[in-house]
């Protein structure tokens, strides 16, 4: 395979502690070496003068499955004016926030990022979700499939069996080739089967008379029992809500006293997604404001958790959760088309289109939350830029995210734009915050965090011999002054991207549809009849497919990276 | 000996009973017995075998006769007609596998073709009213655990998805629902007194191209408002009556057909039956489905979507994606003459199409990809058999509700009968080869 030596670049790895230093990156076979190991036949790079990381993370992006692609299908108006025609080495493409699967590769990897997480995978559309990430060019993708208002983990987590909750756990990551635990609305979206909601977490489940603090303390220890790569990934109760963040704050309490137990070096036993949506103070809409300081004072003496923003891109966009009620909630609220499916024993999914307005106070409001989130993070390598794509707005705004958090000058420019800045100013403490993100800060929160938090520190977010040869280079130079402008330039299309040791982008433009894989995760447990004999009674009594015709094959996962875990005891 | 093949997937409505149990014949090479599935099911499987079925691609002569031509014969001139046409038509796809849709999408990419899907004459018009109001919606599992409210408008499942409501939405015992169909009431609306409409508790025999007005009347009834003394040939208090039996539901449902989304009023109707769905669920849990008809007619729109952002009526020729049903819909574009060339593949047009359309399809350069012969296959120049999807080679397909599941295969094909992925393979390849001279 071929040799590469990425020269004279400005390196920032986190993993290896590089700020900013003049260093050369050698590549062979598809895996970053030291220098010394490449022949003199090494394809040389020069990125002099240019900036160097590794290949960005995505540890939540809605990019893949069922309830994208009715967002696709729903909203033709979304592809007006984004189409590109197909070239040499890539299909046409198109769509801005629900962009088709094409262009989500391209546009993911012209921006340096290699790896994404599809952040909700609804178990029986699960074939679905593979069928879509299989047409995603270019970038490694997992999927999460979501745990939190499943019968059986429901059923099992009433009883306190943690042990039967592990062996279906282990058994529905092998029949959807998923990722990670995730949990949506504990408890609330089952309940939207029958139209209401969990609010708080000690709202009870109709029936299953069980509450989402039960849940998701079960689903920790399930999910540590395991030992699985990635933590239990949890969008909260009472999304979205004025006032939301006691709720925040208590689901955060819940990881209190649980430390992580795993083989891949995660230090965290929850991750909290989309915290802007999460950290809302005040009654109403008329006195909404910021509590992102009271949240992220206590991520921030919490160790074991890690966080991602969601931060507002000011965009019209489409939102999408597996949180029925709360896309209900939204209809209400602007009165867009609402689209909605629950799902079978599993979980729900709704969508909204939503406009981001910044002639509108609230969504002022959640911008400067947003940001304040991650500027407020004392560990960069816990807190990760997101936007929830494409809930807070598409995730082809990161560049500008990352402009906005490496320049006061970029948010001040953007505050006094504003419609209503000086409400906006009042009810939230971006104004009075001068901190700026350094590139070595920006590497954290895309890469090694990510990377770390996900289990996969090891193989992606950093530069370390040994680690997949997934390199960006940004056309950007540290030491020379520049302009806010210049960030989101140069972060929007790298000058130079591979993947696994393929270039896959230069100069911006595609050149190659690399080697994607997909990854997901087999955890080994002990032989469990009983579960078994569950998940045989629920397929004939309950489902409307038959238990054989529920996994997803191999047909559907043609390049698997299989990360095994072994819980058995 | 006999051996039986169990949890095949059955290829012929959107229903998609995934229960079926084949009977195959020891060597592998004959269905003998099927189980569980419906009258036309089994007919679908059992017609693979007959005697009479083309086994390898025809070419009709000036005369209207047939001269049989092999594979590579028929893949030059599909290859060559989607070559030299400036607009192609790319027609059909919903009775074939997601992975045959993929294909031929990257073909129509290349070619320049429009992408059309049978949506086009069928549900077309509840994508439109998707796109303009949304849908609320569930998977099919969750009627038959939850629903108590179950309305067919415009729709006769017990002649076009005849398992339906045994699988899904009237009979079946679910979680919530233990005592099956003791514990639903069945609201039927129909102009006709159909099979369906004869076992509902309540039919509701709307004047023919009226359910706008009966739709309407429904919403106004939900509001407490005042309504006239009939709508729709329907008096005021059956609608009222109506009214509050969906209100006082736990969770309910309207599946409704083509006598909605094809009768006057079309997307207007789907819009409307959308919103009354909304309003209701500001009383109680209601969902809504499009009865879809073809197995995978679902699944193509689910592909286009993927690969082009909208889910039929797809126009590629421009070098990048539009979409304007009434201008890139294809009967439209054969009725204006738009498109110079016609391949149609997992459907049949010829049978379905108005006359002035079929017309046109017979004038043009065309192909038709089909196992069976079909008024659409008597009309094209070439008819290239192939395996069967779901009987003779498996592949993805997607239920009414979206629900993906991967079709069987139970037997071989004919020898040398290509499947729908190989012979578009074979396509594209020679197209590749083609475009590299250009």
């Amino acid at each position: 395979m071929a040799e590469y030596i990425i020269k004279n670049g400005f390196v920032f790895d986190p993993t290896q502690g590089i700020k900013g230093d003049k260093a050369d990156i050698a590549v062979k076979d598809g895996k970053i070496v030291k220098s010394t190991e490449v022949s003199s036949k090494a394809k040389t790079i020069d990125a002099s003068g240019k900036t160097v990381m590794a290949g960005a993370v995505e540890i939540h992006a809605h990019i893949a499955g069922p309830k994208v692609n009715e967002g696709r299908n729903y909203r033709p108006e979304d592809k007006l004016f984004t189409y590109r025609p197909k070239s040499a080495s890539s299909r046409m493409a198109g769509g801005f926030s629900i962009p088709t699967t094409f262009k989500t590769g391209y546009e993911y990897a012209r921006m340096g990022y290699t790896t994404a997480m599809e952040a909700a995978m609804p178990p029986l559309y699960a074939r679905h979700v593979h069928e879509e990430i299989k047409d995603t060019p270019i970038i490694d993708e997992g999927a999460y499939p979501v745990f939190g208002n499943n019968w059986f983990v429901l059923e099992y987590l009433k009883n306190k069996e943690i042990e039967n909750t592990c062996a279906y756990i282990s058994w529905l990551l092998e029949a959807t080739k998923g990722y990670a635990v995730k949990v949506v609305n504990p408890g609330g979206t089952e309940a939207w089967g029958w139209g209401l909601n969990c609010l708080t977490i000690d709202d009870p489940v109709p029936y299953f008379d069980i509450t989402p603090r039960e849940i998701v303390t079960g689903l920790i220890e399930a999910n540590e029992a395991l030992g699985l790569p990635h933590s239990v990934h949890i969008h909260q109760n009472s999304l979205g809500n004025p006032g939301n963040y006691t709720v925040t704050l208590d689901t955060l309490k819940l990881a209190e006293g649980f430390k992580a137990k795993n083989k891949f070096g995660r230090e965290q036993v929850l991750h909290s997604t989309h915290l802007q949506f999460h950290s809302y103070g005040g009654d109403s809409w008329a006195n909404f404001e910021s509590k992102s300081k009271e949240v992220m004072d206590y991520v921030n003496k919490q160790k074991n958790i890690t966080v991602d923003t969601g931060c507002v891109t000011l965009d019209e966009t489409t939102t999408m959760t597996a949180d029925g009620p709360f896309e209900h909630h939204l209809t209400e609220l602007n009165h867009l088309k609402w689209a909605n499916v629950d799902v079978e024993l599993e979980t729900a999914a709704g969508i909204v289109p939503y406009i981001y307005s910044p002639d509108i106070k609230v969504c002022e409001i959640q911008w400067a939350i947003g940001l304040e989130l991650a500027l407020m993070a004392k560990d960069p390598m816990r807190c990760f830029i997101t936007t929830d794509h494409p809930n807070a707005g598409p995730f082809t705004r990161y560049p500008r995210i990352i402009k906005w958090l490496m320049s006061a000058e970029a948010r001040k420019k953007q505050i006094e734009s504003f419609k209503h800045s000086a409400k906006m100013v009042e009810a939230t403490h971006i104004a009075g915050i001068d901190r700026e993100l350094s590139l070595y800060e920006i590497a954290q929160m895309t890469r090694a965090g990510p990377a770390k938090a996900l289990g996969l520190s090891r193989q992606y977010g950093g530069l370390a011999p040994g680690m997949d040869a997934d390199i960006v280079v940004y056309d950007f130079n540290p030491e020379k002054p520049h302009k806010p402008e210049d960030i989101e330039k140069a972060f929007s299309a790298a000058a130079y991207v591979m993947k696994t040791g393929v270039p896959v982008v230069i100069n911006g433009e595609i050149v190659s549809n690399g080697n994607k894989r997909t990854l997901w995760v087999k955890a080994k447990v002990n032989e469990n009849p009983q579960v078994m004999r569950d998940i045989r009674d629920k397929f004939l009594r309950y489902y409307s497919v038959t238990q054989a015709n529920y996994d997803v094959s191999s047909h559907f996962v043609p390049n698997p990276h299989v990360i095994e875990v072994d819980a058995t005891h | 000996m006999s051996k039986s093949v169990t949890d095949v997937i059955c290829p012929f409505c959107g229903t998609l009973c995934d229960d079926l149990e084949v009977i195959v014949s020891d060597d592998g090479k004959k269905i003998e017995d099927i189980y569980n599935a419906c009258a036309i099911g089994a007919e679908k499987f059992m017609h693979a075998q007959a005697p009479e079925r083309v086994k390898r691609p025809r070419m009709q002569q000036p005369d209207g006769t047939y001269k049989e031509v092999s594979y590579d014969e028929a893949v030059e001139y599909t290859a060559q007609m989607l070559f030299n046409a400036r607009k192609p038509l790319m027609y059909g796809w919903s009775s074939t596998s997601c992975e045959a849709q993929s294909v031929g999408h990257e073909i129509a990419e290349k070619v320049g073709a429009i992408v059309d899907n049978t949506a086009t004459v069928c549900h077309g018009t509840t994508l439109i009213a998707v796109q303009d109001v949304g849908i609320p919606s569930c998977t099919l599992g969750e009627i038959k655990n939850r629903a108590d409210r179950i309305i067919f408008w415009g729709c006769n499942p017990c002649h076009a998805h005849p398992r339906h409501q045994s699988r899904y939405s009237v009979f079946p015992r679910g979680f919530f629902t233990n005592k099956g169909h003791m514990n639903r009431k069945v609201i039927v609306v129909d102009p006709r007194v159909t099979d369906t409409a004869k076992l509902a508790d309540y039919h509701y025999q709307v004047e023919q191209g009226r359910d706008y007005e009966l739709l309407s009347a429904f919403r106004v009834a939900l509001r407490n408002e005042p309504l006239p003394e009939t709508v729709a040939g329907i008096p005021r208090e059956k609608i009222i009556e109506g009214a509050e039996v969906m209100k006082s539901g736990r969770f309910g449902i309207i599946f409704f057909g083509m006598g909605v989304t094809q009768s006057l009023s079309k997307n207007h109707n789907i819009d409307n039956a959308i919103m009354l769905t909304k309003d209701l669920n500001e009383f109680t849990k209601f969902s809504i489905m499009a009865m879809r008809g073809h197995y995978n007619v679902t699944g193509s729109g689910q592909v286009l979507g993927w690969q082009f952002g909208y889910p039929f009526s797809v126009d590629l020729s421009r070098g990048f994606a539009r979409y304007n049903p009434g201008e890139t819909s294809s009967n439209d574009l054969l009725r204006r003459g738009e498109v110079d060339a016609v391949f149609v593949l997992g459907s049949d047009p010829g049978a379905h199409f108005p006359i002035s359309s079929v017309k046109k399809i017979a004038e043009l350069p065309s192909v038709c990809v089909d196992p069976h012969i079909t008024p659409t296959s008597e009309i094209s120049k070439l008819h290239v058999p192939v395996a069967f999807v779901g009987v003779e080679v498996g592949g993805n397909c997607y239920r009414m509700d979206n629900v993906p599941i991967e079709a069987r295969k139970v037997v071989d094909p004919p020898e040398g009968v290509l499947t729908d992925v190989e012979f578009l393979t074979r396509v594209n390849a020679r197209l590749d080869q083609l475009m590299g001279g250009k």
